[in-house]
């Protein structure tokens, strides 16, 4: 864990390009799990050296980077929880393979619980 | 013995104000019945006349000259026109929830001229639902919301027909209610209505307009219409419970129902005219706080859907036995929670706990409502921990106890009570089930909380 913090902050700090920047959002109270913020600017690195980033990794990232308290709020077994939407560049992940959707430079994630009132 | 006198002149009084209101109700219902016959009969004797005289209008299009002039902004769009009117005129649409999303989207349905109206809803109209809930006026307080909204809708149009459901809906009323319009509209305010509703309307082959706004947020959706998904496609399994949260618990900014309520009616009002592209397959996700609405596109019908997928086995009877409180963990129609997790020796009454601070008995009062609740009202001398916050923050809770007990003198080997209270109740037993364990043994919680202390101690203490 400490060692891949170090080489998390050496290849930021080193500005090359092995970080994945992304933009995730989190709605409709899903952003209490992460300190009330709702637009989070990342930067996310492949897993064990692989070239690409996918939906997976990126869903571990999030719990241990990002969610603050009752992680069982958002996932449950490898994936999100029921009732959660997973927006990929506005699309639902489910037309982009879900949890094998890669991921590119520059895209804009969205975690949306539904809502139910009215 | 005054006191027992005082009491029943005001039951009597409140008695006489309720029947003098159902009274009330029932002669409004009557004047506009009667003023819509008027109507109707003015408006034969106008035509008769015309038959008299060589006709000067051509009536091909089916609108009376009534009917062209209240309609005529709609008639003057072209992509609207005279046929998407007649069409609109010819549909039947039904609003279940005449709540925070079912008022705009009556208020314009009824007004756009919507053929026939139907209303579903069980609940009585409260002072605080006024907020958001803008079909209601103050009088109808305490009444039907069906038949507030109802008399809204006849006041706004009396041309068409509205129709008053004022029940619950449930697996044996909701097929029945549902084969009789041809759009349904989602403005209830629970999971396991949802999918009662979602699945109803894939066995029937009706559209569905589904809304939703908590909080700052909104979301606005289209099922089942054209081969497009079903609620199930999207949710084939209900969140958990502690995900579902209600206006009356996490609030509601009352304009944001509104706004989704008015897109609900729009695109209901487009399936029902023909006119323009409904939202199905697409979710509008509204955030009030940054202004800002985007549109996403959804997963399509799913093949394995229980409900709507291929080998679906899914059927009218099915539906009637199927359980959906139990699926969704959620009840129909959602009373607050009412947990018993204590023995009776760690609970006390609000009435109990009035005569304690009578008695000047040396106590600590903590109140586990999140910060937020507490800023609106408290008890006096209570000190704000919110259970969030308890494991943190028990210095606090036994620094209290000893400034207690210094203020007071208490006798060694007695010690100042610890007692704790939340909104309704429920927070407050788990409160005191954590303190006990940590060492708070004799912490005791106000059954009921400050609802209790309202009801039972001081009937002007606010209620939210």
């Amino acid at each position: 864990m400490a060692r891949s913090l170090q080489c998390f902050q050496w290849f930021w700090v080193s500005g090359k390009t092995l970080n994945m920047q992304l933009t995730l959002e989190f709605g409709g109270g899903l952003e209490l799990l992460c300190d009330s913020k709702k637009i989070h600017s990342v930067n996310v690195e492949p897993q064990n050296g692989a070239d690409k980033l996918i939906m997976k990794d990126l869903l571990s990232w999030v719990r241990t980077n990002l969610i603050k308290e009752r992680p069982e709020m958002f996932m449950k077994g490898d994936t999100v929880r029921p009732g959660v939407l997973v927006l990929v560049n506005d699309c639902d992940w489910e037309l982009s393979g879900q949890l094998n959707t890669s991921l590119e430079e520059k895209d804009v994630v969205v975690f949306i619980s539904t809502l139910h009132g009215g | 013995m005054e006191s027992i006198v005082a009491d029943n002149d005001a039951s009597r009084i409140l008695r006489e104000i309720e029947s003098l209101k159902d009274t009330r109700t029932r002669i409004d219902h009557k004047i506009s019945l009667l003023e819509a016959q008027l109507r109707e009969i003015n408006l034969q004797n106008g035509a008769s006349e015309e038959r008299s005289s060589p006709p000067t209008v051509d009536s091909r299009n089916g609108l009376t000259p009534d009917m062209i002039y209240r309609y005529s902004r709609h008639l003057l769009l072209p992509s609207f026109g005279v046929e998407g009117q007649a069409n609109l005129l010819k549909s039947s649409i039904l609003v279940v929830g005449a709540g925070g999303l079912g008022s705009p989207a009556l208020l314009y349905l009824a007004a756009s001229g919507v053929g026939r109206l139907g209303i579903v809803d069980h609940d009585m109209v409260e002072l605080n639902n006024m907020h958001r809930q803008v079909i209601h006026t103050e009088k109808y307080i305490g009444q039907p919301k069906v038949k507030s909204a109802a008399a809204t809708c006849r006041s706004i149009n009396s041309t068409i027909q509205i129709v008053e459901h004022e029940e619950a809906l449930r697996t044996s009323n909701a097929l029945e209610i549902f084969s009789q319009y041809d759009i349904i509209i989602d403005a209830t305010d629970n999971a396991p209505s949802r999918y009662l509703i979602s699945d109803c309307c894939v066995i029937l082959g009706k559209p569905l307009v589904s809304g939703a706004a908590l909080g700052l947020e909104g979301q606005l959706t289209v099922y089942n219409y054209n081969g497009g998904p079903c609620y199930r496609c999207l949710f084939p399994t209900p969140p958990p419970t502690t995900a579902c949260q209600r206006c009356a618990d996490s609030g509601v900014l009352g304009v944001v129902p509104g706004i989704i309520g008015c897109l609900q009616a729009l695109e209901a009002i487009k399936i029902a005219s023909a006119v323009g592209e409904p939202l199905s397959g697409r979710m509008l996700l509204f955030d009030a706080l940054s202004a800002r609405i985007r549109i996403v596109k959804i997963r399509g019908r799913s093949m394995d859907c229980e409900v709507c997928g291929e080998n679906t086995t899914f059927t009218q009877q099915k539906l009637r036995e199927f359980d959906y409180e139990n699926f969704a963990q959620t009840p129909l129609s959602p009373a607050p929670l009412k947990l018993n997790l204590l023995p009776t020796e760690s609970r006390i009454s609000s009435k109990e706990y009035s005569e304690k601070i009578r008695n000047k008995e040396p106590r600590v009062l903590v109140d586990v409502r999140p910060e937020v609740h507490f800023k609106i009202v408290s008890l006096p001398n209570s000190l704000n921990i919110p259970l969030s916050n308890l494991e943190s923050r028990l210095p606090e809770i036994s620094s209290a106890v000893k400034k207690e007990e210094e203020d007071k003198g208490v006798v060694s080997g007695s010690s100042a009570q610890l007692y704790v209270v939340c909104r309704r109740g429920n927070d407050s037993q788990r409160a005191v089930a954590y303190l006990q364990k940590v060492g708070f043994t004799s912490a005791k919680d106000i059954i009921g909380g400050l609802e209790s202390w309202t009801h039972n101690v001081d009937p002007n203490f606010p209620t939210y």
